[in-house]
């Protein structure tokens, strides 16, 4: 497979969108492509926290929670 | 480098990545040698803990009510101000509510609208002001006073460090020097009976620290933001040190512990600031009408022309 498709909700967006990834994606390459800095998030998935250099599955769902204050 | 065989969950500037229980291990122990290194907390306090219901708040007050029940010396209250911002504090109060409810913590709640006669987002229509600017001079006044009226000993507040680095650089911007000599994990230049004393025991913690242990022990709520925020100053500088905290790791870290060698010299040449009595509310203030005061006298009189 070349390709994986991961779900992902942006908490701070309160958006879900689905992204077509390149097989042995790590979570980096999705904060990359979605121009989020890596400083300003946390990432779950199946709500146990992950890490920038965690491999990516196919039809992963992935919550993207902002670290910034809200007010 | 990870900690041990479990999965980790953060990884730390430094390169060491931890796992939950690690982590939580580390983040306590940060925030309890910060308490002791600066002298936050004596062994006996009546205390309070400023709270919004964000994740901050709820996580200096989960630590803190933790500390007291290992020492029933030190009593917990929470303080929470309802600014009247439609969206945004109504949903935050009610997860303070929650929280205080499910850990029998008093919370005691006061708003702008029973305090000054309107809500924050009533003023702004008749303020041409930031709404930063005007919400924090009212905020800080009440947190102040009502502190005083509870007769708590120190108000403890969420304060980051990522929240001390975007003053510092906010203060050194606006060449504002005084103003970061009141920074520090213990607020203000002076003590005085007119101020209760706020303390930050957060102080050397990052937000996606604070963040991820409000989420290992479900303090996270959705994501909610002031709708007011992404027009300040402090939301642009905030994104600048995200960014060079990402390329270079360590910056935050970098500029608070070289702030805090500086912090002494400006404390000692400000030392001799003044904290006059406003002549209206008899509240503390720079001058001999606080800022309070004069925003109040503003809206009474565009509220009489209106």
């Amino acid at each position: 497979m070349d390709k994986i498709n991961v779900n992902v909700f942006i908490d701070r967006e309160n958006k879900n969108t689905t992204l077509n990834l390149d097989n042995n994606s790590i979570v980096s390459d999705l904060l990359k492509k979605l121009s989020i800095n890596p400083v300003t998030v946390i990432v779950a998935r199946n709500n146990e926290l992950i890490l920038e250099d965690d491999k990516l599955k196919d039809n992963d769902k992935i919550k993207i929670l902002s670290v910034i204050s809200g007010g | 480098m990870n900690c041990c065989n479990e999965k980790p969950i953060i990884e730390l500037y430094s390169g060491e990545k931890l796992c939950k229980s690690h982590f939580i291990e580390y983040f306590e122990n940060k925030v309890l040698k910060t308490i002791r290194q600066f002298d936050l907390i004596d062994k006996k306090e009546n205390l309070g803990v400023a709270l919004s219901g964000g994740k901050d708040s709820l996580t200096v007050l989960y630590i803190l009510n933790k500390l007291s029940k290992q020492n029933p010396k030190i009593k917990i209250n929470a303080i929470a101000i309802d600014e009247g911002i439609q969206n945004y504090r109504d949903k935050t109060l009610e997860k303070a509510k929650d929280f205080c409810h499910k850990n029998n913590l008093e919370l005691h709640i006061f708003s702008y609208k029973e305090e000054f006669g309107l809500k924050l987002d009533g003023m702004l229509k008749i303020l041409n002001v930031k709404p930063c600017t005007i919400c924090g001079i009212f905020r800080r006044y009440l947190l102040n006073k009502k502190s005083k009226d509870l007769k708590l000993t120190k108000l403890a507040t969420g304060h980051n460090l990522d929240d001390e680095c975007q003053s510092i650089l906010m203060n050194q911007l606006k060449n504002n020097i005084q103003a970061s000599a009141r920074l520090g994990p213990k607020v203000g230049l002076v003590h005085d009976e007119k101020f209760v004393q706020r303390i930050k025991p957060l102080y050397l913690c990052t937000e996606k620290e604070v963040t991820t242990y409000a989420f290992v022990n479900g303090l996270l709520d959705e994501f909610n933001e002031c709708p007011n925020v992404p027009q300040s100053f402090r939301a642009q500088v905030r994104d600048v040190l995200n960014d060079l905290e990402n390329k270079f790791p360590g910056t935050k870290y970098s500029i608070v512990n070289s702030f805090l060698q500086t912090l002494p010299l400006l404390k000692q040449q400000f030392k001799d600031e003044v904290i006059k009595v406003c002549i209206k509310c008899s509240e503390s203030s720079a001058n001999d009408v606080c800022n309070a005061c004069i925003y109040l006298e503003k809206l009474r009189k565009s509220i009489e022309v209106i």
